[in-house]
């Protein structure tokens, strides 16, 4: 009875049953872990990184771009650090990039996960790597706290700023509130930043007053139903817009007519 | 001496596997970069771990030249050669768990506990859960927890709250199973076992001189794979064999030894 060929597929298949069962419980835990450190937002990566999540799929974490930093800016999240482990990431407040003409990080990337065609300027489709093309992430001024907003004079990441004038430039208005003197607010450009963290680093604020944020946080979208009318560049975005939306009108009882036809309409008159 | 022979080779080979990933990262050193996950020899020759590689694929990443052929390199290695060597000659985990092996020896911990199941596939199951969980979740899953990892990586970049999944490996092995995990749970160790399969690197067992000692089956940290012991002259050829050697050190009639597979079919007879 107990070797019959009935019980053996039972109990056959009652061990992949309970090796389901047990998948579905060690997967509940797993995932739980995984998605969370996985929605670790505000972390910044290396020049020339996927998006956070393309960056994530690819990083096979092997340290290649950590050991290629010369300025030991570039670590591995260790266990304990709640990033995803492994993966490359830096604090500006504490080493931020010194952006390397040469960006060594990039080129040894096995995984892909940091491309080279972000951080490479074509000059007559001659690829050069260009480390101002990199974006890690956007400066983000808290106006609050930044003493060159009340009034102090400090300019200490409009000097540190790598593209000095460009990523960051100086706005000039006058002080009202001593009548005679000028604020020198610090502006930063996001279509030049690269997230480099310099003025971070540099900031003497207590806590830094300019930090950077990944440019997913730190950045909103305008939308298709917005566009600058006066820049022809701009109003390119338009062509994508017919393609995404087809022009198809709802047709109700109401609207069979255009309005303008209703409106000229003297039949009910 | 002679009964440490592939013991020693090991610790040498562990070591000084570690000691180059590390003098490459604090020296410079150009002969072995990056950690076990992928690596670069000499400069040259990519490396990668199969096992992150195909994690990798399953989640849809547009993945680097460098790392499939890495892997590709690493799997004809082992899988032409090696068979599952990676565990005992390079993981730095099993200087740990063979530290707490033997100190389960040594305190006979087997003979006073009562021994509860782990089904030996259990591995194979976690292996596959991670590539279910990688494609579903769009991130390499056990590589976001493999104490493998922790471990070299630790060694190499820094270890951080890493120290403490060490710590619950050996206690694990020490105390709860004996050889549980790179016996029963680790799935990277699971994923050599299935590459090295067919490997040329083999155990023999000479059953005509065996004697029925046992010490090999004492030592041996995968048991099944000696099913053969003073049974028949053959073989090992379980995928789960990790060439370790230990049970050719212990032989005291010389009734194992490391052969081709290729002289398999021909017991040898010397001596």
């Amino acid at each position: 009875m107990k070797h019959s060929p009935s019980n053996d597929r039972r109990r056959f298949f009652l061990s992949i049953a309970r090796g389901i069962g047990l998948s579905a419980m060690g997967a509940l835990v797993w995932s739980a872990y995984v998605g969370e450190v996985k929605a670790a937002p505000l972390v910044l990566r290396p020049p020339g990184a996927l998006k956070e999540e393309e960056f994530i799929k690819n990083c096979i974490k092997c340290g290649f771009c950590v050991e290629a930093c010369p300025y030991d800016t570039l670590k591995l999240a260790k266990p304990g650090d709640n990033l995803p482990m492994g993966t490359p990431y830096f604090i500006p407040r504490t080493i931020p990039c010194y952006m390397c003409s040469d960006v060594p990080c990039v080129p040894v990337c096995p995984s892909g996960a940091l491309s080279e065609t972000s951080v490479s300027s074509y000059i007559q489709a001659h690829a050069k790597l260009d480390i101002n093309k990199a974006r890690m992430g956007l400066a983000v001024i808290d106006e609050e706290s930044c003493i060159a907003t009340w009034g102090i004079q400090c300019d200490a990441c409009y000097r540190a700023c790598p593209l000095m004038g460009q990523a960051i430039t100086i706005e000039f208005s006058k002080n009202e509130r001593t009548g005679k003197h000028a604020f020198l607010k610090p502006v930063v450009h996001t279509d030049v930043c690269t997230g480099c963290g310099m003025c971070e680093h540099a900031c003497v604020t207590q806590k830094a007053a300019i930090y950077i944020l990944p440019r997913a946080l730190a950045m909103g979208e305008a939308g298709n139903h917005y566009i600058k009318g006066w820049d022809p560049k701009d109003e390119q975005r338009l062509e994508s817009v017919k393609k995404e939306v087809p022009h198809e009108l709802t047709k109700t009882k109401l609207s069979e007519k255009s309005a303008l036809d209703s409106l000229n309409d003297e039949s009910g008159l | 001496m002679k009964h440490y022979r592939y013991l020693f080779m090991r610790r040498f080979t562990q070591v000084a596997v570690l000691l180059l990933y590390i003098g490459a990262n604090v020296w410079g050193w150009k002969i072995l970069r990056g950690d076990l996950s992928a690596s670069s020899l000499l400069g040259v020759v990519p490396l990668a771990d199969p096992y992150a590689v195909v994690q990798i694929a399953v989640t849809g990443a547009t993945m680097g030249m460098d790392i499939i052929l890495g892997a590709l390199i690493v799997t004809f290695f082992y899988g032409v050669i090696g068979g599952r060597a990676f565990c005992s000659w390079v993981c730095p985990i099993n200087m740990i768990t063979d530290t707490a092996a033997w100190l389960r020896r040594k305190m006979k911990l087997s003979e006073i506990q009562k021994r509860f199941y782990i089904n030996r596939s259990l591995r194979y199951w976690i292996l596959g859960l991670s590539l279910v969980l990688s494609a579903v979740m769009g991130v390499a899953a056990f590589e976001l927890i493999s104490p493998v990892s922790m471990a070299h990586r630790g060694a190499v970049f820094g270890m951080g709250m890493g120290g403490g999944a060490l710590v619950v490996i050996f206690l694990f092995d020490l105390l709860v199973h004996e050889n549980g995990w790179c016996g029963y749970i680790c799935p990277l160790g699971a994923s050599y076992a299935l590459i090295g399969k067919f490997s040329f690197i083999r155990v023999h067992h000479d059953a005509n001189k065996c004697t029925d000692c046992r010490d090999c089956i004492t030592v041996c940290p995968e048991k099944e794979v000696l099913h053969m012991i003073n049974r028949s002259s053959e073989s090992v050829l379980m995928g789960e064999c990790t060439n370790c050697g230990r049970c050719v050190d212990v032989c005291k009639e010389d009734a194992l030894g490391f052969s081709i597979r290729s002289q398999l079919k021909q017991p040898k007879d010397e001596e």
